[in-house]
């Protein structure tokens, strides 16, 4: 049975909560270091739960909601240890605090398909906690011993008697008890909620407009912004004219701030006015002159150097010189926008006493610091209130858009939202970085896989986000799915040669597994061709140590019927990836009109280990799926004298549902601990498909979105 | 001053007549279940009911509908009692839930027009808004189930 072992001194404070409520603080000691090391003394102690007197059980959810449930995923994990009764369970986002720090990441932040697997232990102990101490006060009421009582519902029960007692009427009683040093957890076979399709919990509000997204903030007094920046990426004003924009009706202030000409105005339209109004002259700064194909022709320099090598098994140099037949081959992928349907914006209150932030970030920690460095203003001094997030993707995890809104309130002394158009937001996107691969591979007469050599080039994110980094050191980002294949190829290499020409990048959902998955998978399947093999026989015949990956490859190779006969004009493609800790298989089935692609279905598997919500599972492969899509089929950034070229939904375009495939889901049922579910389903969709359309045409596809000549 | 009849109720702004109804919503009538999102009409998050039609709010300046009947969110339905709104309960259709105004009000747009849309009807209708989550697969069988729920109510009625 599984059990986490506390001591006395990790529960930082226990205490009545206001109107008589049990609060169970539970620092993550043990799991991670920052509570102990950061001094989480000097702090007001966490709290997830709080049980009312009515028996309203209030749930903290430290993870922000971008679509992918977690707000549910969360309450749901709390409340099966804590067997409250989940009709009268709220969950509520936590503000920004160390008290709920990611345990993977040291700080507070949604991202990397982490939430689940970082709070399963520590918020199930939490759960725990709280359920053992309303059982003991209960057990001292009644004069037994807990042993002999039972939780269900929010209720606790003594089995003999059959008198209950409700957790709100437990509240006082139990505040008074001591922590108890360690509990036990639920097995597996007991849990009531987790595993089980439960609704989400935001779905009503979010059928009648009243969820509130960072877009509808509204206070006393708020204004709005909007900031024109330098059309180069990277330019700054050299000067500027404010009196046209000020004549506009509504328009109160123009403040240069560090990203641009900030228009400040009653309403957003106003400050669109404004903004449109404005004369600016702009320094281009560095990147004036940048283009897309200068950028492809730097990396295809650099993809000759070793860089960092992360990989290098046997002797792939010789190998090849023995192989049987070789092949290589160059692949690229473009820059990506992530366009959340919800512009970026930041709400911002700046006071000489506080600061409070209203924003849809993946990044509380992260915000509250850059407003803590913008205004001066001690940490804790800075609020953040987490709306809901029309989107996330890992574009939110920035802090652009909410340096913005603190630079704006600041200079006029108000509350201020600041609004990204859709024009900004994609115009100035942290863009998935543009890579540029050299692969070769050499298969042997029997027709195994003896050889891959996979060179890859492009811009590091963490590079950029300045963690130290040293041009030629290493980034994880961008060769995860890479050097981590799993096939039991004797001879390979994989190596990243960084090269950053100035374009901003970040994170786009699954990261680097977004464009590796789609190299190494269409790569594997020109090997296989040219080792004339089945493309998911030559996998499995590789996979004996990866069970994982081969289960979910013959869930999803089953399930679509996989090898049988097809209408005609249709192929399937098959691809599989880890990630996030999650291992998803995808199966595409495919036709062209004339030279578009049409996908009629995709056939998904995934083991992510231990479920909390199959519906939610279901959802995010349907929207991985659907987002991977539009990168595999439609859109792209491309970059001319250093601007973005694309700036709306009319030249990004995104999958419409005319062009969204029929979808069929299917989990592997498992016991191992619990895998990301909100990227893991990204991967495999782009070489599910681009192998389909090989199988199709017999012509490789070797950079995306597909473009196959008319 | 200029009126406007939102969901039933006359409202007054004093706004520029060319100010796009979005903003006017949103801004002016602080009703922010329309949404923001590409300023265009390319991406149907801001649509709303004019006379029980469709029509992108982000590109309809308010001095043009100071005559007509606008719906909102808000207003399609008290207490989520639309079928659409049913059906997309059930469905469990919204993840980050951004663009499913749009996506209702069209629905229910469609179903007036058309009680049982075919799948073709539906590609054809809701390929006019915009979901990057991809919640399709589900509002293709939620327009369906909202048909079913329509079709109940018609008969009960």
């Amino acid at each position: 049975m599984p059990s986490y072992k506390l001591t006395r001194r990790d529960f930082i404070k226990i205490s009545a909560a206001a109107g008589g409520g049990l609060l169970v603080g539970f620092p993550f000691t043990g799991l991670s270091k920052d509570a102990m090391n950061t001094g989480g003394d000097s702090f007001k102690p966490n709290a997830w739960i709080t049980i009312g007197s009515d028996d309203q059980v209030t749930l903290q959810v430290a993870s922000s909601e971008m679509g992918q449930g977690i707000l549910t995923g969360i309450a749901m994990i709390l409340a099966e240890e804590l067997d409250a009764d989940w009709s009268k369970v709220k969950a509520e986002f936590a503000p920004a605090d160390k008290a709920f720090y990611n345990p993977m990441f040291r700080r507070q932040g949604t991202g990397g398909s982490t939430a689940v697997r970082a709070f399963w232990n520590p918020l199930r102990t939490a759960g725990a906690v709280a359920r053992e101490m309303l059982v003991q006060a209960a057990a001292n009421q009644w004069e037994v011993d807990p042993a002999d009582c039972h939780t269900e519902k929010g209720l606790v029960m003594h089995d003999e008697s059959g008198r209950t007692l409700s957790y709100g009427a437990l509240t006082q009683a139990a505040s008074k008890l001591a922590v108890p040093e360690a509990v036990l957890l639920k097995d597996v076979d007991d849990f009531v909620l987790l595993g089980k399709s439960m609704p989400r919990l935001d779905t009503p509000i979010k059928v009648d407009g009243s969820a509130i997204f960072g877009m509808d903030v509204q206070l006393d007094g708020l204004l709005s912004a909007s900031v024109a920046r330098c059309p180069t990426i990277g330019g700054t004003v050299k000067s500027f004219d404010a009196e046209a924009a000020l004549a506009v009706p509504g328009v109160k202030a123009v403040k240069q701030i560090s990203s641009g000409v900030a228009v400040i105005a009653a309403h957003y339209w106003a400050a669109k006015q404004g903004r449109d109004a404005l004369q600016i002259e702009w320094d281009a700064g560095p990147n004036k002159g940048l283009d897309s194909s200068a950028i492809t022709a730097e990396f295809s320099k650099a993809v000759e150097s070793d860089g960092v090598v992360e990989r290098n098994d046997g002797d792939v140099e010789s190998s090849l010189k023995g192989a049987a037949k070789t092949l290589e081959a160059i692949y690229s992928v473009p820059y990506q926008a992530h366009a959340c349907m919800e512009p970026m914006n930041a709400t911002a209150d700046v006071r000489s006493d506080g600061c409070d932030l209203y924003l849809p970030t993946q990044n509380q920690t992260r915000s509250q610091t850059a407003a803590m460095q913008l205004t001066g203003l001690p940490l804790e001094k800075v609020r953040v209130h987490t709306t809901y997030l029309g989107g996330g993707f890992g574009r939110r995890g920035d802090d652009d858009f909410v340096k913005d809104a603190v630079e704006c309130s600041r200079a006029v002394g108000k509350p201020v939202k600041v609004i990204w158009s859709r024009e900004d937001d994609i115009l100035y996107d942290k863009f998935r970085p543009a890579t540029y691969n050299r692969l070769r591979g050499g298969v042997d007469a029997e027709g195994r896989i003896v050889a891959w050599e996979h060179r890859i080039t492009g811009a590091s994110i963490m590079k950029q986000k300045q963690r130290g980094l040293v041009p030629g050191a290493r980034d994880w980002s961008n060769t995860e799915g890479a050097k981590n294949i799993p096939y039991a190829i004797p001879n390979l290499f994989v190596s990243f040669a960084m090269v950053n020409p100035g374009i901003p990048v970040g994170f786009w959902r699954s990261v680097g597994s977004s464009q590796n998955a789609y190299i190494t998978e269409c790569f594997f399947d020109e090997l296989a061709v040219l080792a004339g093999k089945d493309p998911l026989q030559a996998r499995l015949e590789l996979m004996d140590d990866h069970p994982r990956h081969a289960g979910v490859l013959k869930l999803a190779a089953e399930q679509a019927g996989y090898g049988k006969k097809l209408p005609e004009g249709r192929a399937q493609g098959i691809a599989v990836a880890e990630s996030f800790g999650s291992f998803v298989a995808q199966v595409a089935e495919v036709s062209l009109e004339r030279s578009r692609v049409r996908v009629h279905r995709v056939t998904c598997a995934v083991d992510c280990g231990m479920i909390v919500n199959p519906n939610t599972i279901h959802a995010q492969m349907e929207s991985a799926i659907a987002y991977g899509l539009t990168a595999t089929l439609k859109s792209e950034i491309t970059i001319r004298n250093g601007r973005t070229q694309q700036r709306n939904f009319d030249d990004f375009k995104l999958l419409r549902i005319d062009e969204m495939p029929q979808v069929d889901v299917h989990i592997l049922p498992s016991s191992e601990s619990p895998g990301g579910i909100g990227e893991p389903g990204v991967p495999p969709i782009a070489p599910a498909v681009v192998n389909a359309v090989f199988a199709l045409t017999g012509k490789p596809v070797r950079s995306i979105p597909i473009r196959l000549a008319g | 001053m200029l009126r406007l009849s939102v969901n039933g109720e006359i409202r007054e702004l004093d706004m520029d007549p060319a100010t796009p109804l979005l903003w006017a919503l949103r801004d002016g009538l602080h009703l922010t279940g329309t949404k923001y999102s590409c300023g265009i009409a390319e991406c149907g998050a801001c649509l709303v009911l004019v006379d029980g039609k469709p029509v992108h709010s982000c590109v309809t300046p308010i001095s043009s509908v100071a005559n007509a009947k606008i719906t909102t969110i808000e207003g399609l339905s008290p207490e989520r009692s639309h079928p659409v709104q049913q059906a997309w309960i059930e469905e469990e259709v919204p993840q980050c839930g951004y663009c499913q105004s749009g996506q209702i009000l069209a629905a229910s747009a469609l179903l007036e027009k058309q009680p049982k849309p075919t799948d073709a009807d539906i590609d054809a209708t809701m390929r006019d808004v915009l979901c990057r989550c991809g919640t399709y697969p589900r509002i293709r069988k939620a327009i369906k189930r909202a048909a079913e729920l329509a079709g109940a109510a018609d008969k009960e009625v």
